[in-house]
């Protein structure tokens, strides 16, 4: 279907008006899983463009999604050279419905209020900075060029989130309950970081992927050092969610990609 | 054809070739900020010529630094302004780019231009470490930090306590 506007038609428009489906090899769903948390993380962050509590964190929360959009972007590139079908990355972005996304479910969670963002990128962040530095010793060369990148960045983000969480739990009685309840309702979301099903067991074998659970001590003592500093309480450890890995989402994936893809779907192959 | 293709780039052996063709795309800057080049930065990795064929090699900074697209973009223009048609950008990813591959002649222009200068050898920086950063505009080194990230990827806000201006500090990456 044609836009009235009269959105160019491209070669591959009668392809692009239904999802795609990818041949998900090991490394495939491997590069994918990491590109979705990405992207995923980085249209969250997105969303608080010009609503941020203040210009310097509007421009804050806008850097990090950018730096992660663009890991996505990256590793968006590595499976569509993977696939080799002629797609790219913006296939995967906009071409695929919400049970083929492989993101982790802390990160297709809602922005909330000020302190759930922060929480959500500190838990993350904490995980994904010590993740990226143990990839850069990968056997694949570009997954660890990839990483090379993504640790020095995800550092950053780390500091930033972490220095906030101090700031709201050791501040006034209001941000210290709310950054304790966004800490207690993102807990349940902080196990799937470390899990690792038997496909991505084989990668690890083989030394191409990293194993998270042999990063979770570590995790464990940079949150928990960050949280006493705030004055924050550790929830208890409790039932965790999972799911996202295996395409099973929560219902806010689906709203958000209809938000994040509204325009290929609308105007198929539209281009500017 | 290519119209108005100077005459001379034609004619010149694969080497001769290489090197007008780093010397053109060397003088490619960033389109945030215009005081350094591509050289400068460390951006610019190498150049090879392959049956009268130049491939540019670039790095990126950021994974998602929009300035990218805008200097391979640039780095075409100028090529062909300088009669090489045939020319192709690659980018490669590693070693990945650190602000240590920025050169001291880079360093002293970004100072002159108001943006504080990344440290070399910042490496990967203790995470709640203090930095001290000198104040481009007075020199002064009892500056704070106003915010993680500023108007670019690679920047952060900082203000000088002494001079009270804010200014834009490259980060350690």
């Amino acid at each position: 279907m044609r836009g009235q506007d009269g959105a160019r038609p491209t070669k591959e428009a009668s392809l692009t008006t239904t999802s795609i489906t990818v041949a998900e090899t090991p490394i495939v769903l491997y590069a994918l899983r990491r590109a979705d948390d990405a992207l995923i993380l980085g249209h969250r962050l997105s969303q608080w463009c010009g609503h941020a509590p203040m210009l310097e964190e509007d421009m804050a929360l806008t850097n990090i999604g950018l730096d992660l959009i663009g890991q996505a972007r990256l590793l968006y590139t590595y499976v569509a050279e993977l696939e080799g079908r002629g797609r790219d990355e913006d296939s995967y972005a906009y071409l695929r419905d919400a049970p083929q996304y492989r993101n982790l479910l802390l990160v297709e969670q809602p922005n909330g209020d000020f302190a759930k963002t922060i929480v959500r990128q500190f838990f993350y962040s904490a995980f994904a900075d010590l993740y990226w530095r143990a990839m850069t010793a990968s056997h694949n060369a570009t997954l660890a060029a990839i990483a090379a990148k993504a640790e020095k960045e995800s550092a950053y983000h780390l500091r930033h989130a972490s220095e906030w969480v101090i700031r709201l739990g050791d501040g006034t009685e209001e941000s210290h309950a709310r950054a304790q309840a966004a800490l207690d309702e993102l807990w349940p979301f902080t196990g799937e970081l470390f899990e690792a099903d038997a496909t991505e067991r084989e990668l690890i074998k083989g030394g191409v992927a990293v194993d998270p659970a042999g990063l979770r001590s570590v995790w464990s003592e940079t949150i928990g050092g960050v949280i006493r500093e705030a004055t924050l309480q550790t929830p208890a450890s409790s039932w965790m969610q999972t799911g996202g890995r295996r395409g099973r989402h929560s219902e806010h994936l689906g709203h958000l990609l209809s938000e994040l893809q509204y325009l290929q779907r609308t105007y198929p192959g539209a281009r500017w | 054809m290519v119209t108005g293709r100077a005459p001379s780039a034609g004619r010149l052996g694969p080497e001769e070739l290489r090197q007008l063709a780093w010397r053109v795309a060397a003088q490619v800057v960033d389109p945030e900020i215009p005081v350094l080049t591509i050289a400068d930065l460390g951006v610019l990795r190498g150049i090879d010529v392959q049956d009268g064929r130049v491939e540019v090699t670039i790095t990126p900074t950021y994974s998602g630094c929009p300035a990218m697209n805008v200097i391979a973009l640039e780095i075409e223009v100028a090529l062909l302004r300088a009669g090489i048609a045939e020319a192709s950008i690659r980018t490669v990813l590693s070693p990945a780019w650190t602000t240590d591959w920025l050169t001291e002649d880079g360093r002293r222009k970004l100072r002159e231009y108001g943006i504080a200068p990344p440290r070399p050898g910042g490496g990967r920086r203790l995470l709640f470490g203090q930095e001290t950063i000198a104040c481009p505009r007075c020199g002064s080194e009892d500056t704070h930090r106003l915010s993680e990230f500023g108007s670019t990827a690679c920047k952060a806000l900082w203000r000088c306590a002494a001079c009270r201006e804010p200014f834009d500090y490259f980060k350690c990456h």
